[in-house]
């Protein structure tokens, strides 16, 4: 089974990146744009095909390593069997 | 009395911290490997600066999931000292010994230069040898050093006196113009509730000797072995 992982800074926190991102597309002619927040993305193949042990294995990767929860939520995403592609 | 500094794949300050405690306060000291699980029986354990595991993720987060963090994790629990320097101070708060996050400095810059650092604690076992409201210089060198942690979390850090060093004027005053990084209340440096593990963005270990212009960060070591030779 594959998966994603998004991680992203948390909303009531100021995202520095996602502010000069958003400072640039405008200067480039992107007008509206209100808010960007940048975070990582991380596509995860797993052995199993059960989508509940699947999602709980991949919530305790986020809340071991791949997010750091003071400052970023995350979120799962199942993507179907290991033929499949994102 | 012994001292251990950490290498992790990446660091690149270990030699001078190695060097601070070896020839300029002349203590028994022995360089640690990430991958062992021992701290071959050092008193003092350095988290050392650098970019450890090419700062993969997030910086420190690769690195406090290695072997030797379960050791100083025990070292720490049992009230043993430790001291993160930079990269050292991310592993520390990767690791949960210290709260908080870092994120991008509010710049994006990585910023390096010298800053002011008022002394908010003189009773910790890295502090004793300085004076309250004492102002030091010291360099900084970092990327992600914009220390955040959630409000209530904030206020409880301070009403704890975990604060150790904020960046401040020459004067001592904590400004916003004093700020390098946009780090939350203008907070350099912490402690844990015990105050024998401490963390800083700073680097006192590149000023340390008078042949570098400034010793204003070797009090934070002489004061760990002064600590440490009392009760030997």
């Amino acid at each position: 089974m594959k998966a994603r992982v998004t991680v992203y800074p948390r909303r009531e926190i100021l995202d520095p990146q996602g502010k000069a991102i958003r400072d640039a597309l405008s200067r480039v002619g992107f007008a509206g744009v209100d808010d960007v927040r940048a975070g990582k993305s991380f596509e995860i193949s797993l052995g199993t095909d059960d989508p509940v042990q699947a999602e709980q294995e991949l919530r305790r990767m986020c809340e071991k390593l791949l997010a750091n929860t003071v400052v970023e939520d995350y979120s799962v995403e199942l993507l179907g069997g290991a033929g499949v592609h994102p | 009395m012994k001292c251990g500094v950490v290498v992790f794949p990446g660091s690149n300050c270990d030699h001078d911290a190695y060097h601070v405690l070896k020839h300029v306060l002349a203590q028994d000291t022995t360089f640690l490997w990430h991958q062992d699980d021992s701290l071959q029986g050092c008193d003092l354990v350095i988290l050392p600066g650098g970019f450890s595991y090419g700062d993969y993720l997030r910086a420190g987060a690769m690195a406090a999931l290695s072997p030797v963090m379960g050791a100083v994790q025990r070292h720490a629990e049992a009230g043993g000292l430790v001291l993160g320097i930079c990269n050292g101070f991310q592993v520390l708060l990767e690791a949960g010994l210290l709260p908080g996050a870092m994120r991008r400095n509010a710049s994006l810059r990585f910023q390096c230069k010298d800053v002011h650092l008022k002394v908010e604690r003189t009773d910790l076992p890295f502090t004793n040898k300085l004076r309250a409201g004492q102002v030091l210089r010291m360099p900084i060198a970092h990327a992600e050093g914009n220390y955040e942690d959630a409000p209530e979390k904030l206020d409880a850090l301070e009403a704890a006196g975990q604060v150790v060093f904020r960046y401040s004027t020459p004067a001592g005053e904590v400004t916003p113009e004093a700020n390098p990084n946009g780090a939350a209340r203008n907070i350099a440096g912490i402690c844990n509730a015990q105050g024998n593990v401490l963390g800083l963005m700073p680097h006192p270990e590149r000023c340390s000797e008078e042949i570098l212009g400034n010793t204003d960060g070797l009090a934070l070591f002489a004061s760990a072995v002064q600590v440490l030779e009392a009760v030997r």
